[in-house]
């Protein structure tokens, strides 16, 4: 179980480090001042959750790698993330969409999560699905604001869900790590959470004004390390201190 | 010295740290300070926990802590616990009451539920009392604060916010 077990922080922590990398691209950029400090905050408690989730991986692998080895001098195969969180921010609309379909999904899985028979596991959920909880209404308040705004600001939303749906169905694959974990009560199995989802989603949808696209093909790869164009440049960002000066520190 | 007098001394020393952002108050008064002990080789082991997973402050206070037990005497190593998971429900009356003399609303009351999406809480202006206020940002100049500001006295104001 310990290679599974590894295998879901890895998954999950290069989950929050990438969207926390992508979110902290806003910082000085956002469209107004409030907005400048929640999504750098948002993103902290990304990487936060990111560096308790890479120190366990670390611990449970027992090679002695720590959370700044394993979060900055893998090769982009090697990171196991949805597709969802590499994806470019875009405009504002495509942050907060993207910002909702993960934030939904994580606060189910974190709230379950809470529960694992891994005592260390347990404890970094209990943590996290309170701030998870934060992200959500962030993302939903911004959705509805924004979905039943301006003719502009409607479109805008229209387009970054039609974007982003391909990249959802990703979240809730199961395989033979997913499924030895939820046997174990480890871990939740994803597929269980995509009625929660749904749910929550069309009811952010219905307030918004904005619908969901009929069941589109769905992108996948994220999980074996296959990723798109834009990882590349993510990571060159992301490594570069690590790459120029190998094992500095602050 | 006993090892409860030492632990208890321990405690004070380590007690006494101010929140680096929240200076008013001490990392005991936040409930970031778990516990002191004295383990066998005589070492103060303080144990400290996170407010939030992300908070760039708990580096600093875990040294501050290690610092003022040194300053101490004491021997130390410092540990971060994650479990139970911190909550303002963990900041004492005294604290709440520091809080608003420094200008900043006490939280309310724990949120984190799922029931509390779009939920709204009263929250008090810190300098004159009045409820008519209005969240400005959830996200504030912390990670532990949101942006509120009074309609009665127009101040601006940070309220440290329930998890």
């Amino acid at each position: 179980m310990k290679e599974e077990l590894f295998e879901l922080l890895i998954r999950l922590g290069d989950d929050h480090l990438v969207l926390g990398h992508r979110v902290s691209e806003w910082c000085g950029h956002a469209p107004m001042l409030e907005e400048d400090l929640a999504l750098p905050n948002i993103a902290l408690d990304l990487i936060g959750q990111a560096r308790s989730l890479y120190t366990y991986a670390g611990e449970v692998e027992g090679r002695g790698r720590d959370e700044d080895q394993i979060a900055y001098v893998r090769l982009e195969r090697d990171y196991h993330n949805l597709l969802l969180t590499e994806r470019p921010n875009g405009d504002f609309a495509h942050t907060i969409v993207r910002q909702l379909f993960f934030s939904v999904f994580m606060q189910a899985w974190w709230r379950e999560a809470v529960k694992s028979t891994d005592e260390t596991l347990a404890a970094i959920a209990a943590k996290a699905v309170k701030e998870a909880a934060y992200h959500v209404r962030h993302a939903a308040e911004w959705t509805i604001r924004l979905g039943d705004g301006t003719e502009e600001s409607a479109h805008r939303m229209e387009e970054a869900v039609s974007a982003l749906w391909p990249y959802t169905g990703e979240m809730f694959e199961t395989d033979a790590v997913t499924e030895a974990l939820a046997e174990a009560g480890i871990a939740p199995d994803p597929s269980s959470l995509k009625a929660e989802w749904d749910k929550v989603i069309a009811d952010v949808f219905a307030e918004a004004l904005l619908s969901a696209p009929d069941e589109a093909w769905q992108q996948s790869g994220g999980r074996k390390g296959r990723h798109g164009e834009e990882m590349g440049y993510l990571l060159a960002d992301l490594q570069y201190i690590q790459r120029a000066y190998p094992d500095m520190t602050w | 010295m006993d090892r409860a007098d030492l632990q208890a001394r321990a405690w004070d020393a380590a007690a006494s740290v101010p929140d680096p952002e929240v200076p008013c108050v001490t990392v005991a008064d936040l409930g970031i300070l778990r516990s002191v002990d004295i383990d066998a080789d005589g070492v103060a082991v303080a144990r400290v926990t996170p407010t939030y997973s992300g908070c760039p402050a708990t580096l600093a206070i875990e040294l501050a802590v290690e610092t003022a037990l040194r300053e101490a005497g004491f021997e130390t190593r410092v540990e971060r616990v994650l479990s139970p998971a911190w909550t303002t429900n963990w900041i004492g009356a005294d604290a709440r009451e520091k809080l608003r003399e420094y200008g900043i609303a006490p939280p309310v009351e724990a949120s984190g539920s799922i029931r509390s999406l779009f939920g709204e809480t009263e929250v008090a202006c810190p300098r004159c009392g009045s409820t008519e206020t209005a969240r400005v940002s959830e996200f504030g100049s912390t990670p532990c604060k949101a942006h509120y500001r009074c309609e009665a006295c127009l101040e601006p104001f940070d309220y440290f916010k329930c998890i």
